[in-house]
Formats: structure tokens, C-alpha cells, sequence
């Protein structure tokens, strides 16, 4: 099948959605390839990189959505003023659409897309478990963002975040607080905490807090009882007390910080306004707010989406498309996720994609399926599935051991008694006197063998198989006996066994040679 | 020499023999008891040769010294890779040996016995010639199979346990024949046929083990081997013979003992031959995907790892990849981080291979820990490698009841932080039995030969 990669249209939008890195893989599953022509250099990828891994370069734009069975994305379909058409019109009837597509927020476009008669499959729904984290594209998306989030509070902020002793005085370290510690926060305390910044974090959801002191950031703790974790790994809306306790945090911490990142989101909901005008004027001059949630709304009162504001002295970052300001990063993350996507979808690798519904990740992935519209999904069984065994391993199974019968235990004594009370009522005295040393010799072995060391087994082994070379002595007492059978016999053991006690004994020298401190 | 003086070289001989055992204890005895050993031999074989009943000085040394020649170059030879092979052969000999003196002596007619004595003298030739029999036939087996020569698969032919029995209860009836021929001077035939079902025995029952098993069969063919000599020694009413016998057999017994117990397998069902014949249910499915790794991104974590374990198994022996580990691990720990090696009992083809491996490739043994050493330390552990094995990194043996080896201890290692599985392919253990450790969320693959894969981790970690 063919799959085209259409340059992206929107406002500010750099990303691409494959790299040639990528598309040499894809390929290699059994599709072909075409680009529009033009579609990485914002991502600082040039049409010639493409075409050195067999990437059909394109430069009309219809005839690469005309010739294309699979079209992939970063954004959703959206109009080209270029040429005056929506780009769902040129799609071609009964093929698939791979980007994001924000269903809940885009009831139009998704009728649109149905009306089509294509199979859309939105990267924003990658259900969240551990086999599709591979193709979570909004966990790729918010690594970076959380990442250029302090790169971008780095730039507005007047001073270093690593505090330092120097000749011309004391630096203090920057104060930074994250608040939401998803996958964009945890970049963010990672990132902020390599420059030498001091960091919090809080979040609804408790569970986050070992991830937060994880990665050495202080975990702000609520004095208040109540679960944040929705399903999916996601925060939900939390009670009033709750969010009143919260904000009074906030408003105390927001005059001793001098960085605040704000990544709250509930899914499918605006944000949550957590920093109010009041607070962002209580921080220090020259502080920074960087809004990660500014598509939604923002987490901030004083947010502008898209713009960089200074109210109050403190300079307040709203972009909304963070990824695309590192986009030759982004664009090989999400290519990627892409490219796990067609492997899911093309597993016998003959370039023909199948939507296979039964699958609990395509499933997910998968809003509209040849024009009918298969969103939302039902709810995915959640990580409870594959948890981990480490959980009480120990305790699961124990040493398969059966309650023996008392008669089962004593059967084998009783079994010996008897065998040796009729050896000793038949037995004659000089063959006592050998089964005397014979049993002594047996429990001596068992007593030493317990103490050798079990690193040093294989010697053990070969000492013993040189020990029992003594056999040698059994054909040695009868090599001079009359019978040439005998003597013959016995001179071939004397042959064999020496064989075992010379390679035996030195074979035990050379491996205990090699043990070494 | 007198009877008397022949008697107390004797006695010192056993007493260098129990101390040369001893000695293995720890490494640094182990070299003085290996000594030991030797001079106890020398003092048994020059007092033996020096009695009254050894004439045939020419031929007693022509064979020693060819024998002994022989054993020597195999010793210098040999690889430390192939020491289950060596090993396996050489318990062979001692039943050859025992079966040779063992005819000798029944051939032997200077010593004139009868009554009860000589009914027991003819069931300790007989017993004698059957052990190392068996002895003999099982060892070659073990050798091919260790060796490659004949797959390692189990062989399970269609009601083989009956087909024991039938050897065994044959051999019962062989030695009525026998004892009551004997009574007239003859014999030879039920003796001959004897010794003919006591191979098919010994063949037809290692045929019948499994690779994964083979650490069992070696130290149980070496218990074989010890009470063959003790039978010889009954014949010839030789104590030293009786109790270098019996030290060897009981150390056999016990090594098998202990490799059971490491498998959480009985000693029974593991001479029965097959494996997972005796679990009932289904194992629990493996679900989930393998996440694969290069070379460069191991040495990546490594670099950042504090805390390394490295697991070995067959696959490292196969792929003589102890070396290059060796290198790695002195590249790691002298950039100061903490790097030990964990041994199950049971990895190899033998007990103790991993440690012999280890040491040729001079990995100081005081990083080399046991199972029970560190399993309870793996929390602290940030990357396990494990390299080329499969079922003593089995977590199923711990939650899966109704896995094949389930309840077998096992090296802990998904308790760590990364696990890195050093594989050929995706293919099952010895055991036949899925690894869902292969899955698990902190575990990555990295695929290939061993030994290659671990110098392109070297190779990555010195830039």
C-alpha cells in the first residue's frame, strides 16, 4: 500500500510525520513512500535525505493525497488556503488517515471524516497500557514539551537556575514548582533539575509522588484525603475543599518560586485555572510562568494562548504547540510512534495495513472504521492484566510440598531395617567387618561433601573421578595371576584407571589454578 | 611389604583421600587438598604394587605409565568449556575399570571359598560387574550428549518404564542363574548377559534425560562410578577400596541431591527421564511484547548503572563469551561500579560449570556469589544481564503453579531495575517452558551470539 506524508499546513506547525530514518523501516514492512516535497525542512530535513532511503518526493499536493492509500499526519485535516479546498476533500474515498484528531473535541470534523468513507485512526488515542506505550505519541509530544517548557523559561528567566559560589558572589539556586507531574512534568523536573534548579512538584494523585522523589524533586503534600487518579492514569476533576486547600498552596508557594510550569489537564475538559491573577502578582519580578495547558484554556488566569505576556513583572509563556519548537526532535518521536503503529497494523510485513478491531490498541487507536464512527472505545482493561509478578511471587507458590503420611515417612526405615537385619542374619563376620567400614566411610563423605564450597563442584567432580581411579589397586592384586585371561584383564583396568587418575588429579590442578582472588 | 605394613599405607591413603575432599571447602585449600589426593594415590598404588601379590612388574607398568600418559594429555588439553564432556568420559573409565577387574576376578579360580562367603563373593562380582556396567554405558551417553555427538533431546521411548523393570527384574533372574551355574564352576553366560541389559540400561536411561537435566545425570553417573569401585572393593575385601568407594559415591549422591533440590525436581522423576509429564492445568499464557536493545544502548545503561549483576548459563559457555565478560566487567568496575556475578546451581551442563568458566576467564571469585548469596539483593541490583540463560530466570517457577518448573528456586533478577536478556533467538529453555520474563516491562532483549554481542557491548562501553 501506499503511504503519503503530506506537508503540514497549520499556523506554526514545523513537525513532519516521518523521518528518513523511519520511513527506511516502514518501507521495509512493505510499503512504499511518498512525501510531499518540501514537508521536513522546518524540521530540518530535506527532501534529498528522503529520497537517498526510497522516498518518492512529490510536489503536487493533490496528486500525493490522490495516489495515497494511507495518509499520516501530525495535525488533523484542517483547510489549505493554498489551494482553496479542505484537505478532508482530498482524501480519497476508503483510505485510512493516521494523525491526531481530538474526537471529543471535534464533533464536526469527525462527521466529515465519516462521511468520507475512510478509516481514521486519531494518535491521541492510543489507549494507555504497556504493550502501546511504543505508540503513545502524547507521551513522545509531552516529553519534549515539558523539556522546552524550562528551555523556554530558561530564555525569559534573568538569572542561572544552578546556584554557585563565586569570586564575585553567591548565586542562589532558581526555585522551580511543576504542578501536574504526568509525562510533560516529569521532563520538566528532569530537565529542570539537570541545570541545578531546585524543584517541586505536587498532583492530585499521590502515586505520582514516588515518580517525583524518583527523579530528586520535592513532592508537595496536601493535608487532605482524597483520590486525583481517574481511569487511564489520567487526574480528574477534584472536590471543592480540595482544590480551596490546593490554591492556598499554590498562593504560598508562588512568592518563594521564581519558575512556575503548570501542566494540569483533564481530559476532555479546560483546564483547571490553579495560578490566579492575585498570585502571579505576588511573585517576584522577573519570575516565569510557563502555561503548558494554554491550548485548553491554560492553568493560568493570565494566560494568552500562543504569546508570551509580562503582567505584574512576571513573563508568562503560553505556547500551545511546544513540540514544534524542537521539531526535528518531535518529528522522529512521532515518527516513530507511527511506525510502531504500521507494524501493529501490518504484522505479516507485506505492506498491506489490517484494522484488526479484536485488538485492544488498534481497537483504541481506530475512531472511525470505513466511514462508521468508532468512537469512543469501549474501556480498556486496564494494566491490572500483565501486572507485574514481583508483586508476592514468594508467597504464591510455595515448595510443592505434600503433607506426607506418616506410614510414607517411615516406610523407607522400616524397608532399611529389614534388608539390613536379614544382611546381618546371613552375613558372615569378615563381610561385616568391610559393610562396617563401609557404612563409617559413607557418613564420613556425607559429612565432608556438605562443606565443600559450591563454586567448587566441577573440581570436586574431577578430584573424585581421580579418586575413584583406586580402582586401579582391585587390578593391580590380580595382574600377577597365572591366567593369562586375568592378567590380560587386569592390565587393560590398570590402563583404563590410570587414565583417571592422572587426568583427574591434574585437570583439578589446573582448574584450581584458576581461581583467583 | 607385610600384610600389616600394606594395611596402615592403607589407612593413610584413605585419611589423604578424606582430607583431599576436605580441602575443597574453600579455593585456597583446594589446591593443598588436591595434593593430598595425589600423594594418598601415589602411597596406595607404590604399597599395592610393593605387597607380596604383585609379581608382573612389566605389565603393571607398561599400563601405568601409558594409561597415565594418556590421562595427562587429555587433562592439558582439554577446555574449560568441555569439562562436563571430560568429566562424563571419565566416569566411563571407572566403570570400564570396574567391569574389567570385576571379570577378572570371577576368572580368577586361586581363591578357594565356599559356603555363605562364597555365595556373597559371587552377588559382589555380580553387583560389581552390573554398577559399572551401567556406569559405563550411561557416562558414553552423557559424553555424546554433552558433547553434541547425539542431540541432547530426550529420547522417550513408548513405555520405557516398563522397559526398565523388564531390565531390572531380567538381571534379578540373571543372577539366580548365575549363583546357582556357579555352584557347578561356570557362569560366564548369565554374567555375559548381565553385563549386556546392565548397558542397554545405562544407555536407554540417560537416552532419556533431558539437557536441562544433565548436571543431575553427571553427578549421578559420578555416584555410580564411587559404588562401583566400593562393589570392587567388597570383592577383593579391599577396604581402601571400599572407602574411597563409598566417599565418591556419597559425594555423587549428594551433588545429585542437591542439583534436585535446585530444580525443585525429584531425584525419581529426573532418572524417569522426560520432563513436565507429571504437571497438570495449563501454564499460564505469556502475554506481551518483547522490547529489543542493541549493543550500544546496553553499554548506555550499563555507563549509567550503578549496581550490575550478570547472570550466566549454558549460552555463555557455548559461545565462550566468558572472556569478553571478563573484560567488561574490569572495564565496569574500574570505572567504580559495583559488578557481581550470580550462579544458579543447576546453569551449565555440570555443577559448578559457571564457577570453572568464571575463573579461567580470571574473574576474581569474590565477585562470584550463589543463588541464596544475593537473591534477596536484586532490589538494589539497577541492570541484571543474563547471558544465554533461560529457565533459572524463569519467573513462572514462582507464580505460575502449573508451569514444568514450578517451585524451582530461581535467580530473582525482574526485581532489579533493567534486565537485559542476552538470547540467540526467541526460542524456549532445556525446559521447553515459555519465559515471561522476556515480556516484562523492565526487561529488554538483545539478540545474538553471545560472545559477538558482548564485544560489541565492550566495543561500546571503551568510547
Amino acid at each position: 500500500m501506499k503511504i503519503g506524508i503530506p506537508k503540514e499546513i497549520h499556523q506554526g506547525e514545523k513537525r513532519v510525520a516521518t523521518t528518513p530514518e523511519a520511513a527506511t523501516q516502514i518501507i521495509k514492512l512493505g510499503f512504499s513512500v511518498s512525501i510531499e516535497s518540501g514537508a521536513g525542512l522546518n524540521a530540518d530535513i530535506s527532501d534529498e535525505a528522503y529520497k537517498q532511503v526510497g522516498v518518492e518526493i512529490i510536489a503536487d499536493t493533490r496528486a500525493l493525497w490522490k495516489q495515497s492509500n494511507i495518509i499520516m499526519k501530525v495535525r488533523a485535516p484542517e483547510y489549505n488556503l493554498e489551494l482553496d479546498i479542505e484537505e478532508i476533500d482530498l482524501l480519497t474515498s476508503g483510505a485510512c488517515l493516521i494523525s491526531f484528531i481530538w474526537p471529543a473535541q471535534n464533533e464536526a470534523l469527525m462527521q466529515k471524516l465519516a462521511a468520507k468513507q475512510v478509516t481514521v485512526l486519531a494518535m491521541d488515542s492510543v489507549p494507555r497500557m504497556s504493550r502501546a506505550q511504543k505508540l503513545d505519541a502524547l507521551s513522545s509530544m509531552a516529553n519534549i514539551a515539558g523539556y522546552r517548557a524550562i528551555i523556554e523559561a530558561a530564555q525569559h528567566f534573568g538569572r542561572f537556575f544552578t546556584g554557585q559560589i563565586t569570586a564575585a558572589g553567591k548565586i542562589p539556586p532558581a526555585k522551580v514548582l511543576v504542578i501536574g507531574a504526568g509525562v510533560a512534568g516529569l521532563a520538566a523536573i528532569g530537565t529542570a533539575k539537570g541545570m541545578g534548579a531546585i524543584v517541586r512538584s505536587f498532583d492530585t494523585r499521590p502515586e505520582v509522588k514516588e515518580q517525583i522523589e524518583s527523579m530528586d524533586a520535592e513532592f508537595l503534600m496536601l493535608d487532605f484525603k482524597e483520590e486525583g487518579g481517574g481511569t487511564g492514569g489520567y487526574a480528574k476533576t477534584m472536590s471543592k475543599e480540595f482544590i480551596d486547600a490546593e490554591m492556598a498552596l499554590f498562593a504560598e508557594q508562588a512568592k518563594e518560586v521564581d519558575i512556575i510550569v503548570t501542566t494540569a489537564l483533564i481530559p476532555g475538559k479546560p483546564a483547571p485555572k490553579l495560578i490566579t491573577a492575585a498570585m502571579v502578582a505576588s511573585m517576584k519580578a522577573g519570575s516565569v510562568i510557563v502555561d503548558l495547558a494554554a491550548e485548553q484554556g491554560g492553568n493560568c488566569e493570565l494566560t494568552e494562548k500562543d504569546a508570551v505576556v509580562v503582567k505584574h513583572g512576571v513573563t508568562i509563556i503560553g505556547y500551545s504547540n511546544l513540540p514544534s519548537r524542537l521539531a526535528n526532535q518531535s518529528s522522529q518521536l512521532y515518527s516513530t510512534n507511527l511506525r510502531h503503529l504500521l507494524t501493529e497494523l501490518c504484522p505479516s510485513k507485506d505492506g498491506v495495513i489490517n484494522v484488526n478491531m479484536e485488538d485492544e490498541v488498534i481497537r483504541g487507536t481506530t475512531v472511525i472504521k470505513e466511514g462508521k464512527i468508532t468512537w469512543p472505545p469501549p474501556p480498556p482493561t486496564l494494566s491490572a492484566a500483565p501486572s507485574k509478578p514481583t508483586a508476592a511471587p514468594a508467597a504464591t507458590v510455595d515448595h510443592v510440598s505434600v503433607a506426607k503420611h506418616p506410614f510414607k515417612e517411615l516406610l523407607p526405615l522400616l524397608i532399611a531395617g529389614l534388608v539390613l537385619f536379614s544382611v546381618g542374619a546371613v552375613a558372615p563376620e569378615s563381610f561385616m567387618a568391610h559393610f562396617t567400614v563401609f557404612i563409617l566411610a559413607c557418613f564420613v563423605g556425607y559429612q565432608v561433601i556438605w562443606n565443600v564450597s559450591p563454586s567448587l563442584h566441577t573440581p570436586l567432580m574431577s578430584v573424585t573421578n581421580a579418586i575413584s581411579g583406586i580402582i586401579v589397586i582391585g587390578a593391580l592384586v590380580q595382574i600377577s595371576a597365572t591366567s593369562v585371561i586375568v592378567s590380560s584383564l587386569a592390565g587393560l583396568a590398570i590402563l583404563i584407571a590410570s587414565i583417571n587418575i592422572t587426568g583427574g588429579f591434574l585437570v583439578t590442578r589446573r582448574m584450581l589454578e584458576m581461581f583467583r582472588k | 611389604m607385610t600384610h600389616s605394613l600394606v594395611a596402615m599405607s592403607y589407612i593413610v591413603a584413605t585419611i589423604l583421600f578424606i582430607l583431599s575432599l576436605s580441602g575443597l571447602s574453600n579455593q585456597e585449600s583446594a589446591r593443598k587438598g588436591n595434593y593430598y589426593g595425589m600423594l594418598g594415590m601415589a602411597i596406595a598404588i607404590a604399597a599395592t604394587t610393593l605387597s607380596a601379590a604383585v609379581s608382573a612388574y612389566a605389565l603393571l607398568i607398561v599400563g601405568l605409565l601409558v594409561g597415565g600418559s594418556i590421562g595427562a594429555r587429555a587433562a592439558l588439553k582439554v577446555e574449560m568449556t568441555q569439562m562436563p564432556e571430560l568429566v562424563a568420559i571419565m566416569h566411563s573409565l571407572v566403570g570400564m575399570a570396574a567391569v574389567l577387574v570385576g571379570y577378572a576376578n570371577f576368572m580368577d579360580n586361586t581363591v578357594v571359598i565356599d559356603g555363605v562367603e562364597k555365595t556373597i563373593h559371587e552377588l559382589e562380582i555380580y553387583l560389581g560387574i552390573l554398577i559399572g556396567a551401567v556406569t559405563f554405558s550411561g557416562s558414553v551417553i552423557a559424553f555424546c550428549k554433552l558433547s553434541e555427538r547425539i542431540s541432547g533431546k530426550p529420547m522417550l521411548l513408548p513405555g520405557r518404564h516398563w522397559f526398565n523393570l523388564f531390565l531390572l527384574i531380567a538381571s534379578i533372574v540373571l543372577a539366580g542363574f548365575f549363583l546357582q551355574q556357579t555352584e557347578h564352576g561356570s557362569g560366564l553366560i548369565p554374567l555375559s548377559i548381565m553385563t549386556f541389559v546392565a548397558l542397554v540400561f545405562g544407555v536407554h536411561m540417560v537416552m532419556a534425560i533431558g539437557g536441562a537435566d544433565m548436571p543431575v545425570v553427571v553427578s549421578m553417573l559420578n555416584s555410580y562410578s564411587g559404588w562401583a569401585a566400593a562393589a570392587t572393593g567388597f570383592m577383593l575385601s579391599n577396604d581402601l577400596l571400599i572407602v574411597t568407594g563409598a566417599l565418591v559415591g556419597s559425594s555423587g549422591a549428594i551433588l545429585s541431591y542437591i542439583m534436585c533440590r535446585a530444580m525443585n525436581r525429584h531425584f525419581l522423576s529426573v532418572i524417569a527421564g522426560g520432563f513436565g509429564t507429571a504437571s497438570g492445568g495449563e501454564t499460564m499464557a505469556i502475554e506481551g511484547e518483547i522490547q529489543p536493545i542493541d549493543a550500544e544502548e546496553t553499554a548506555q545503561l550499563l555507563k549509567a548503572a550503578k549496581n550490575i549483576m550478570i547472570i550466566p548459563g549454558y549460552g555463555m559457555a557455548v559461545a565462550q563469551a566468558q572472556h569478553t565478560v571478563n573484560e567488561i566487567t574490569k572495564l565496569l568496575r574500574g570505572k567504580g561500579k559495583k559488578v557481581r556475578f550470580g550462579i544458579h546451581p543447576v546453569a551449565g551442563r555440570m555443577p559448578g560449570h559457571m564457577n570453572v568458566l568464571l575463573a579461567e576467564a580470571k574473574v576474581p571469585y569474590d565477585i562470584v556469589y550463589e543463588m541464596d548469596e544475593i537473591n534477596d539483593d536484586f532490589t538494589n541490583v539497577d541492570v541484571s544481564i543474563v547471558i544465554g540463560a533461560n529457565d533459572i530466570v524463569n519467573p513462572s517457577a514462582l507464580n505460575d503453579p502449573n508451569s514444568p518448573i514450578a517451585g524451582m528456586p530461581v535467580l530473582e533478577c525482574w526485581k532489579g531495575e533493567t534486565t537485559i536478556v542476552l538470547k540467540r533467538s526467541m526460542a524456549s529453555g532445556y525446559a521447553g517452558v515459555g519465559n515471561p520474563l522476556f515480556v516484562l516491562d523492565n526487561t529488554r532483549m538483545l539478540f545474538g551470539d553471545a560472545n559477538t554481542t558482548m564485544q560489541a557491548v565492550l566495543k561500546a562501553l571503551k568510547e
